[in-house]
């Protein structure tokens, strides 16, 4: 196996995340699996920001710890991020902007000037080139081929060839032949392991997923870190056949997502925390009117406006309980882009089925990140039944009909003879309001009791079409992990690393929020020797729900509400706490 | 694949198929409320147009006027307080061969929806928005409103509304609405002709239906208005030229000017997004089967 990562550091606007992005993709290309991550802040110039690419031969599922080879754009990037690099480690800097002496990095640490900014003055004024050199220096040390780099460098210009992207090529090249002249790879430099995979973001893959579940319309307003789902879907639009309408306000969106949803589209709205407390009204209304709809909460660190830019777990208590009153939801929480593409596509046929709001639970780190996906993994060929079927019962059309399953049949505006109102009020079997002179008069008061048990009664069957928690790794390992959506990744990279260690762990991983599946976790809980909640918030809200529907306690806890994402040793530490290892 | 059939639900040949008339719920609202003269006004201009009832969806908000839907015997959606324009923005651009009407009332429309409006409006949507407006809330039992007058004394507002009302009309032709109208409850067959003249226009219909509270509103009562509005044809207004529009817009208190303030054509939303051209979105193609090349951005 072969594993490396290289960091590149700088203030925003130096172009941080098109180095990290050219390096994941080279990468990619390399066959190789990896994990980007792009950590940044709310601001679009100055204060500093990183990317991480950690490339490996075998799965990775997050940004790992530490790194091998560290680029740095300026001074602050090798004071915050040189602790942090591993034995062997080099930092590639320019000695032209800011010195890096020997003594003031870790031992076993190296450090690599590169004349980035003389590079760059062969080819133009512009000091953005500098990128590039530094760029092709981390390359070299980091085994990637030129060629590749190359590659990915020219496609990160597009269509916008010439001058610019010559000259960033050519500062590539030079970069790359001034460390190969001057030292060797990095020891743990990577080579070439099979086809290019494909390189995503958590949004991108749930964009694409939506896209290939049959989604006509999508309404969105601009909040990190939903955004990337509205800018990817625009950009296909035309091609795809997706109307994308940026919305005045969340109020807007979800709204116009339930009427193109009534109206006869496969229809979803994303945002986060902030833009999801706006929706909250109108969740509820599609939850009455029995109108499918998929929402996309892809949280970050609140309360408020808390940070923009970093991540949490922090808004499953917002989703388990949004809207006043009760109805049927399902809470999907997938772990990465793979599952993210999986999961958005069974929110849309579950929404459909089960006619009722299906909540897909993302947030920062799974949403802005980038995950290799293989090929195979990403099946286009998706069934999309047509909404224009005919409604079972005719002419005596009821659209509220009482079913065993809670679902009636559904006519869509255009049907004729098939008339009705949706109705955000009570209704009966019809849709006509029994909210007003009927409410309150027995056989009304009976027949609001049968609706809410109808509605309601589609848990029991969105249970069954929900996937149950999957238990990863050996059944008698003496720790059980709990943990749900992007959380998943580090713990599993934890695994890895507990088991090259001979601790062996497993992990209960909650894949379908709501409904709970509150048996399977009952029993596998009954099953584990012990148990630790991985949560990135404040007051273990799984743990709760787990509890409230169980009735067992996970009272060991790692809870992270810093903003950052979990690193593994954080959770291998944590283990061996929880184990007594570190115990005399 | 999704939608690429015609509805499959398809009337014998020669069927007449039934345009909008009464349904069988009867309206809840006091006796003597506007709202009816605006409910038969909807139904009198959909039934001339002769719009088949399955093709028209009326959607609105909350208050007693959203009620409306449930009276008529379309296609509707009865949504939450405020929403109904986004509602009917989703309907409209999930299937454009759909008739979209919202209906609802003052406080529905330019208090708690009024972002909603203004949006609606400069994207010109091809739609018609009747609003029943009162200057009360009616439902929750008389507060004031965004169209309440100054000194209007209400529960609320006990010692006279101390705000300047909002004037739905000036706000709509700079909000960029293509048509705008306002009619009067106690004038039904002409508010139906510009419930029709909405309709068909092309783009973003807007008509203010005056529509007296008898129940919480003793100030805008039918008798005080019809002591004051006069029709703006037989006043020799120009509805072609929009700054005749804002001047007659201003126009409250000794004279209400009803009738049809402004018209003009510009291309809707519908014409100008890309996706539409191919037809109502309902209708075409859904998925990712054949469009596997998009994966290539990714490798």
């Amino acid at each position: 196996m072969g594993e490396i990562s290289v960091r590149a550091g700088g203030a925003a606007g130096d172009g941080i995340a098109s180095v990290g992005e050219v390096l994941s993709k080279s990468f990619s290309r390399m066959g190789l699996n990896l994990f980007g991550l792009n950590a940044y802040q709310s601001v679009i110039r100055g204060g500093h920001v990183w990317f991480q690419a950690r490339a490996s031969t075998e799965r990775v599922h997050s940004q790992g710890d530490g790194c091998d080879v560290l680029f740095a754009l300026n001074k602050d990037t090798v004071d915050i991020h040189a602790p942090s690099l591993s034995k062997g480690g080099v930092v590639v800097f320019d000695p032209e902007k800011f010195p890096v002496a020997a003594d003031s990095l870790p031992a076993g640490v190296k450090a690599l000037p590169v004349p980035t900014l003389e590079i760059a003055r062969k080819y133009t004024s512009q000091s953005i080139l500098q990128n590039a050199a530094g760029l092709g220096a981390s390359a070299f040390l980091a085994g990637i081929p030129l060629e590749i780099l190359q590659g990915t460098l020219a496609d990160s210009f597009g269509k916008k060839k010439g001058d610019i992207a010559d000259w960033n090529l050519g500062a590539a090249a030079d970069g790359y032949a001034h460390a190969q002249s001057k030292t060797g790879a990095h020891d743990r430099a990577i080579a070439k392991a099979g086809e290019p995979k494909l390189l995503m973001t958590g949004n991108a893959a749930i964009a694409l997923g939506a896209a290939a579940a049959g989604c006509k319309f999508l309404a969105q307003y601009p909040m990190t870190p939903a955004s990337t789902i509205m800018h990817w879907l625009a950009a296909h639009s035309v091609e795809l056949g997706v109307v994308v309408k940026q919305a005045e306000d969340e109020l807007a969106a979800i709204n116009m997502a339930i009427g193109a949803s009534y109206g006869g589209v496969r229809s979803m709205t994303a945002t986060s925390g902030g833009g999801f407390s706006l929706m909250v009204e109108a969740l509820g209304m599609a939850g009455m009117t029995e109108i499918p709809l998929v929402v996309v909460e892809s949280q970050r660190s609140g309360p408020s406006t808390g940070l923009p830019t970093k991540t949490e777990q922090g808004d499953l208590n917002l989703m388990l309980g949004a809207g006043q009153g009760e109805f049927p939801r399902a809470i999907l929480a997938p772990a990465n882009a793979a599952e993210a593409y999986k999961a958005t596509i069974r929110a849309f046929q579950l929404a459909e089925d089960w006619q009722t709001p299906i909540l897909l639970a993302s947030d920062l780190h799974l949403s802005e990140n980038y995950m290799t996906v293989d090929r195979s993994e990403i099946d286009l060929n998706v069934d999309i039944p047509s909404l224009y079927s005919v409604p079972s019962n005719g002419h005596e059309y009821k659209r509220y009909q009482y079913t065993p399953s809670g679902v009636s049949p559904r006519s869509l505006p255009g049907q004729p003879g098939l008339n009705w109102i949706a109705g955000s009020d009570e209704h009966d079997e019809k849709g006509h309001l029994i909210s007003d002179v009927k409410s309150g008069l027995p056989v009304w008061v009976a027949e609001r009791t049968k609706m809410m048990q109808k509605r309601m009664g589609k848990l029991t069957g969105l249970e069954g079409a929900t996937d149950p928690p999957a238990l990863e790794g050996p059944a008698d390992a003496p720790l059980t992990f709990v943990a749900w959506g992007s959380t998943v990744g580090p713990v599993r990279d934890a695994m890895i690393g507990l088991a090259r260690r001979n601790v062996a762990t497993n992990l209960l991983n909650i894949r379908t929020v709501w409904p709970l599946h509150a048996k399977p976790v009952d029993e596998a809980l009954g099953r584990a020797k012990s148990t630790l909640l991985v949560e990135a918030n404040y007051s273990g809200q799984l743990g709760r729900l787990i509890r409230a529907e169980t009735g067992r306690a996970i009272p060991q806890r790692l809870l992270k509400y810093d903003g950052e994402p979990f690193y593994p040793f954080e959770i291998m530490a944590k283990a061996v706490e929880v184990l007594g290892y570190g115990r005399n | 694949m999704a939608g690429t059939s015609a509805p499959s639900v398809v009337p014998a040949v020669g069927m007449q198929l039934p345009v909008v008339g009464k349904s069988d719920t009867k309206p809840t609202w006091c006796p003597g409320c506007g709202d009816f003269g605006v409910v038969a006004a909807v139904e009198m201009a959909l039934k001339r147009l002769k719009i088949p009832s399955h093709n028209v969806v009326i959607v609105s908000g909350i208050g007693c006027s959203s009620n409306l839907p449930h009276f008529l015997s379309a296609y509707g959606f009865h949504g939450i307080h405020g929403r109904s324009l986004p509602i009917a923005e989703g309907v409209r651009w999930s299937n454009h061969d759909l008739t979209v009407l919202a209906t609802g009332g003052d406080g529905d429309g330019f208090g708690i929806g009024a972002g909603h409006f203004i949006h609606t409006m400069r994207r010109n949507v091809d739609m018609t928005y009747v609003t029943m407006d009162n200057q009360v809330y009616g439902l929750t039992t008389g507060q004031a409103s965004p169209t309440s007058m100054m000194g209007q004394k209400t529960k609320s507002t006990p010692g006279g509304v101390i705000e300047n009302p909002l004037d739905p009309i000036s706000l709509a032709l700079a909000a960029g609405a293509t048509y705008v109208a306002r009619g009067f409850s106690g004038d039904v067959k002409h508010m139906a002709d510009l419930i029709a003249g909405g309709i068909q226009h092309k783009g973003f219909a807007f008509v203010d239906a005056l529509s007296p509270c008898v129940t919480y509103n003793k100030i805008n009562t039918f008798d005080w208005f019809r002591q004051r509005v006069y029709k703006l044809d037989s006043a020799g207004h120009d509805p072609t030229d929009l700054p005749q529009a804002f001047q007659r817009s201003l126009e409250w208190g000794e004279k209400v000017p009803i009738g049809l303030f402004y018209k003009t054509e510009k291309p809707t939303y519908e014409d100008l997004e890309e996706v539409l051209q191919a037809g109502p979105l309902s209708h075409q193609p859904a998925g990712m089967k054949g469009h596997e090349s998009v994966l290539d951005e990714f490798t």
